[in-house]
């Protein structure tokens, strides 16, 4: 069944700030393999400019991904979650997310379309700081495959 | 060694990289990043999904790809954005070995403020797997 039109442009409310650890980021790099010093090395981080360790560049992700939980799990959207996949993925950076920093998500659903058959949905996070200065963009689209219909 | 506007000019190829990922990579990295959907590290729920094996999150194979980026220009702050599509799975077999990523880049565009866009070419088994990845970076 397709997503109901009326969602485009729903603003849900800013979410309980995320306060990024240093930990944090340091776990993330490892994870992906990235030895940057900047991201676990503070004097590393301060010779760039910047006050302390900073995080990759997906790392927004973590936080706005959990914020798009209030649009995925909205029971008046309806979105089957099980049949939905990561279509594309953006963002567009202020300054990089670093470590003290608490992070508030304002989500959006920017689009939702229907291309044949499938169900695609665009959600938007601005992620602010504590003092309200943007820190990062992330629009991601999902995709809602079709039911099959041969029945599964 | 901080990467020069005046020093790139279009076409400029960034070095490229190989990216291995295991099964305990995504393990690594959904604890990392907390996107325990299990198509990333239980083959039976794969299969049973249709999948060809487990798969690597998408947003890991982004995470590799703009490392071409960053280890190149140095200050990974320096990326103003990164988008990717994502269009085909990685698929990575329990075979001890894995899959491997691998990426290259090429400045696309000068841009104005001394910033450059990068056109990123992702594979794995010889299959694309990101689309219009693209980052825009400020060098020095």
């Amino acid at each position: 069944m397709a997503l109901d039109p009326s969602f485009i442009g729903r603003t849900y409310p800013p979410t309980e700030p995320y306060e990024v650890g240093r930990e944090k980021i340091r776990e993330f790099a490892v994870a992906v393999g990235d030895a940057n010093p900047a991201y676990t090395d503070r004097e590393a981080a301060k010779a760039l400019g910047y006050p302390d360790v900073i995080a990759p560049p997906t790392f927004p992700f973590v936080i706005t991904y959990g914020a798009a939980a209030q649009v995925v799990n909205d029971p008046d959207l309806g979105l089957d979650y099980s049949r939905v996949v990561h279509g594309d993925q953006k963002f567009a950076y202020t300054r990089p997310v670093r470590a003290g920093d608490r992070l508030a998500v304002t989500v959006s659903i920017d689009a939702i379309k229907s291309l044949a058959g499938n169900d695609v949905l665009t959600v938007r996070g601005e992620v602010h700081d504590e003092t309200g200065e943007h820190v990062v963009t992330a629009v991601m689209t999902l995709v809602a495959r079709a039911a099959d219909e041969a029945g599964e | 060694m901080a990467i020069s506007f005046d020093e790139v000019e279009v076409g400029t190829e960034l070095p490229a990289q190989s990216f291995p990922v295991t099964r305990a990579t995504l393990v690594q990295y959904a604890g990392a990043s907390g996107d325990f959907n299990p198509i990333h590290w239980n083959e039976k729920f794969a299969l049973e999904v249709g999948l060809p094996d487990v798969i690597a999150h998408g947003m890991f194979t982004m995470a590799e790809a703009v490392r071409v980026v960053t280890d190149w220009v140095g200050d990974p702050g320096a990326v103003v954005e990164y988008g990717v599509r994502f269009t085909r799975p990685v698929p990575v077999p329990n075979d001890g070995v894995g899959a491997v990523i691998e990426v290259t880049g090429k400045v696309a565009a000068l841009l104005e403020d001394r910033k450059v866009r990068v056109d990123l070419v992702a594979t794995s088994g010889g299959q694309k797997v990101l689309g219009m990845s693209r980052a825009v970076v400020r060098l020095g």
